[in-house]
């Protein structure tokens, strides 16, 4: 493989603790599903075999807030969903972030009246926007990736 | 024309002074609410309209005067007809019967039609909203109800409204 070489005979590997942490936290980022409408529909298709999200270290989409780093909001917010979501962003453990998928969480899409939140970033910081109505798979995964660019120039000092 | 239909046509217009209008082969009658307790009653033991499908309301402002109607969808199993009743609903806090006592699955359809229109039910055991949240103020279903528009942001006007846009915190 040649990574013997580097090594040496002494099993042993020094990096920045920044760069190892937060490598390892774009390998194993579990996103919680947060279907709201027919972007719900692109992000299953994102995670089924044909596109398969898991290649990127998104195995399981959980259903427990508890168990997952990455918020997908994918869909329309009803102001009626709206403090149901915050409760859930509450819920995940940090470190978190927040993807707002398609135009209707982004900024209200067509939807632009008293029903729905205009923009989900009204009630949860949103780390990624991704556009479109819906995006295509390709889309979001270029949006996790992103966000996975984002993560890596993430700073010690900022972790807190 | 069923000849139940017609029945029915004849009898609604004797006991209740109803309007009688036909649409597409469906028949439908224009009653005044203080009848419409009597006159589902007669429907459902006198004339088998086993199931009341759908109860809705249209808001006819500023066009009309009544402004609402509500409309009632009888239907029976059994002869397989559909029959309609509407009810013109007057004025600023309009107020009717409800059906709940005769077909049980009126409380859902009156729930939303105060929640959307703001009719009242006088005699439903649980008028709550049903769609809206539950501290909501109004009736968005109505005409009048501003549709809360928001001003959508381009990039010549992007900085003034994004100075005034509420963005969550961590």
């Amino acid at each position: 493989m040649g990574i013997e070489q580097k090594l040496g005979n002494m099993g042993i590997v020094t990096h920045k603790l920044e760069d190892v942490v937060n490598w390892s936290r774009t390998r194993a980022m579990w996103p919680m599903l947060f279907g709201l409408a027919c972007c719900a529909i692109e992000m299953m298709s994102a995670q089924a075999a044909h596109y398969d999200m898991s290649r990127f270290g998104m195995e399981l989409m959980r259903a427990s807030p508890r168990q997952s780093d990455l918020m997908i909001v994918a869909g329309r917010v009803s102001r009626k969903m709206a403090p149901i979501l915050r409760r859930l962003y509450d819920q995940m453990p940090d470190p978190k972030w927040v993807i707002s998928m398609g135009d209707c969480a982004s900024c209200g899409g067509v939807f632009n009246n008293y029903a729905i939140v205009q923009g989900v970033d009204e009630i949860v910081p949103v780390d990624i926007y991704v556009a479109g109505c819906p995006p295509r798979p390709e889309a979001l995964i270029h949006g996790i990736l992103s966000l996975y660019e984002k993560v890596k120039g993430e700073k010690f000092k900022d972790w807190a | 024309m069923n000849d139940l239909i017609q029945t029915i046509l004849t009898e609604f217009q004797k006991r209740f002074g109803a309007d009688v209008y036909e649409f597409r082969d469906e028949s439908s009658a224009i009653i005044s609410f203080e009848n419409i307790l009597p006159a589902a009653r007669a429907l459902r033991d006198e004339f088998a309209f086993n199931l009341l499908t759908e109860e809705t309301a249209v808001d006819y402002w500023p066009k009309q005067e009544p402004r609402f109607h509500v409309v009632y969808r009888f239907r029976s199993l059994d002869h397989n007809l559909i029959f309609g009743v509407r009810v013109p609903l007057n004025g600023n806090a309009p107020s009717m019967p409800s059906l709940v006592d005769v077909y049980a699955n009126a409380n859902w359809f009156e729930r939303e039609l105060w929640d959307m229109f703001g009719i009242r039910f006088e005699g439903h055991p649980d008028l709550r909203r049903l769609i809206m949240p539950h501290d909501w103020e109004g009736h968005p279903q109505r005409k009048d109800y501003p549709l809360g528009y928001e001003e959508v942001q381009f990039t010549f006007n992007f900085d003034e409204i994004d100075l005034r846009k509420p963005y969550a915190q961590e």
